[in-house]
């Protein structure tokens, strides 16, 4: 059975194919169109899901949309009734677009399909699949687990914010939901629009920003905005919020509890606005781990599997697996909305193909099925080179993948920042190696120059390090897969590097520029690391790359950002790449076997990329 | 009017008919908004709809 998922018209829309129960393609839709988390709908992903399953429109069984817009729908209504007459102008911005454009979203995919094939538009084939559950099957049905709790966690969806559910087998049964109005996604996008960062994109943000804090505030976000119950249920307490009636996250009571207006985006960074960062996350960790531990008391199950956009916060994952509370974890890369595109093909996949689950076998054990997260674009070596000389650029091609490796793992060991374009593209928030800017982590330059120079982007934001699998535990306090870089954990004692008393007394963000470790491009200033294992059967390339670095250098790991800058999507095509190369200070760009070096490239065709993008 | 018979099956599964007094409401002034406005266009905001 061929079933094609699509995610859209709300943010991060996606299209992914799955045949037989397996993962053959996905991608976001904001790749192609270069527009960050483009919410249109997914012609461009969906024409090359089909492409790259190389089969015909007509050949495809099901698609289905990851939500329910009915239900959706009934939420609005109820919530707006629930509040009236207050609401009014949410109300008013809110209708138009339901009755113009989303109660019709049937008719409107099903032109949209109209237009890749005719074929792909029949009615029949149409299904919707309610948004958590969409999240439950991304997290469950690829992960290496026969058995496993599913926990997902979000903003909202229909009305299910948080949900708990077992999966067994190729069956998932939910056994706990948390409903809108109460939702840990949207306390954290509270503060994220509080502290000036984008909801629904700068949460992350917001948890790079915690450790420079301290979370004095915790207390009183748990005795004030949230009923928190010894089993991690939790209710809001939204007089302090905006969200169910107003076009803000925050109203003027959550101001009154927190010393003022929320900060103007770009607005200089204080003490008080990381301080409010720690205490979020230090909730957001309590409850996350009360969910954990109470669900593994219930219900006995020792494997445990993470979506929604609460589970790329990484830092809450490593707390949760740091405190055993569960035997293994595996968390969906693609976490958020992008993913519920797959999570909803893999659960009519198997609802109504009646698929028997196989997992697949790693080296040691079950390995789970998302191949990595390489499941976009590739493009081969005759195709980089025609669309790199169309584009204007002078490259040389490396005679075999050993001497690209080795010019490669030169030029990084030398100090130079790498762009590295290989292979299929990642699904998910993540880059993973195959569209990656890459650098040395021992430099104690690295981190500033790749944030200001390369990135543009705020100072204060760490680097993530790409790590052997094989030499993790000699860096870091880890020793299970991290694949997808959503777990965070210690550089090891063994590498840190004490700091002195007068460094110790640096405020915020002065202390990132004192090298705490032998890595200090990717320590944190609280010693952690957000972690991606290399895996070599998943990514043999990159892998040989860092292999060759570690001989090299003695180190077994790079700094690994994803390929873009500031507010502008990751590159997919090689032209993407050639025109990020030539708009940032990357010296060395990597595309397949080209190799292309900045000092040799036409000066004319430089461009202007820092105020290319909307920041985010 | 196949999206109309839709959302009445679907609130009748939910048992949900009492909105659909409501529902009429909210659409007249719905449809009051879309003509005002000309254009449908998503605001420039966080929304949850």
């Amino acid at each position: 059975m061929i079933v094609l998922g699509i995610s859209a018209f709300y943010h991060d829309s996606a299209a992914a194919l799955v045949r037989d129960g397996e993962v053959i393609a996905a991608a976001q839709e904001e790749r192609f169109t270069r527009n960050k988390h483009d919410p249109a709908f997914p012609l461009n992903a969906l024409k090359y899901c089909l492409d790259a399953a190389r089969i015909e429109p007509a050949r495809v069984d099901r698609v289905v949309f990851y939500e329910k817009p009915f239900l959706k729908f009934e939420r609005l209504l109820e919530t707006y009734l629930a509040f009236a007459p207050k609401g009014f102008s949410s109300f008013r911005k809110a209708m138009p677009l339901w009755i113009g454009e989303k109660l019709f979203q049937r008719d409107m995919i099903l032109q949209e399909l109209k237009a890749v094939a005719p074929d792909l538009a029949a009615r029949e084939k149409l299904r919707f699949s309610e948004h958590h559950f969409s999240h439950a099957a991304s997290a469950f049905y690829p992960s290496p687990f026969e058995e496993a709790l599913v926990l997902t966690m979000d903003g909202v969806g229909e009305w299910t914010t948080t949900s708990a559910a077992i999966g067994r087998g190729n069956a998932i049964e939910i056994i706990k939901e948390i409903h809108f109005p109460h939702s840990l996604g949207l306390l954290y996008s509270a503060f994220t629009y509080y502290t000036g960062f984008k909801v629904n994109s700068g949460e992350y943000k917001l948890m790079g920003l915690a450790p420079y804090g301290t979370p004095v505030f915790k207390d009183l976000i748990l005795e004030k905005l949230i009923d928190l119950k010894a089993d991690g249920s939790f209710r809001l307490d939204l007089d302090y919020f905006d969200y169910c009636t107003g076009l803000t996250m925050t109203n003027r009571c959550f101001d009154g509890l927190f010393g003022g207006p929320p900060r103007k985006p770009e607005e200089q960074l204080t003490q008080h606005h990381m301080d409010l960062a720690a205490s979020i996350q230090a909730v957001t960790e309590e409850i996350v781990l009360r969910l954990a531990k109470s669900l593994r008391e219930e219900t006995g199950q020792t494997n445990l599997c993470l979506a929604g956009g609460v589970a790329l916060n990484c830092v809450a994952n490593g707390k949760v697996l740091r405190e055993a509370v569960f035997d293994r974890i595996f968390i969906q890369p693609a976490a958020g909305d992008a993913g519920g595109a797959l999570g909803a093909a893999l659960a009519v996949a198997h609802r109504e193909g009646d698929l028997k689950r196989t997992l697949p076998q790693g080296p040691t054990a079950p390995r789970d099925g998302m191949k990595g997260s390489y499941l976009g674009p590739e493009f081969t070596q005759d195709e980089v080179e025609r669309r790199l000389k169309a584009a204007g650029a002078v490259f040389a091609v490396a005679a075999d993948d050993e001497s690209l490796i080795e010019q490669t793992a030169q030029a990084l060991a030398d100090g130079q920042a790498v762009g590295w374009h290989q292979g299929r593209m990642e699904f998910g928030p993540r880059s993973l190696g195959n569209r990656s800017i890459l650098g040395d982590p021992r430099s104690p330059t690295m981190q500033k120059t790749l944030n200001l120079k390369i990135k543009y982007r705020e100072s204060f934001r760490p680097f993530a390090p790409s790590v052997l699998r094989e030499k993790v535990s000699d860096w870091f306090e880890l020793d299970v897969d991290s694949p997808y870089m959503l777990l965070v954990a210690d550089v090891r004692q063994d590498h840190r590097k004490p700091m002195s008393e007068a460094e110790k007394a640096l405020f915020g963000i002065d202390k990132l520029n004192v090298p705490r470790s032998d890595i200090p491009a990717v320590t944190h200033v609280d010693d952690s690391a957000r972690i991606q294992t290399v895996h070599a059967d998943t990514n043999p390339l990159y892998h040989g790359l860092i292999s060759r670095f570690a001989e090299l250098t003695g180190c077994p790991v790079l700094v690994n950002t994803s390929f873009n800058v500031r507010g502008e999507p990751i590159v997919c095509t090689p032209e993407d790449a050639f025109r990020c190369f030539m708009g940032c200070e990357i010296d060395l760009l990597v595309v397949g076997r080209c190799i292309l070096r900045k000092s040799e490239q036409d000066p004319a065709l430089a461009r202007d990329y820092k105020n290319a993008f909307t920041l985010d | 009017m196949s999206m109309v018979a839709e959302l009445f099956d679907f609130l009748n599964s939910r048992k949900k008919l009492w909105l659909v007094p409501l529902l009429a409401l909210f659409l007249v002034f719905g449809g009051l908004f879309v003509l005002s406005q000309g254009s449908v266009v998503a605001p420039f905001i966080y929304t949850l709809f």
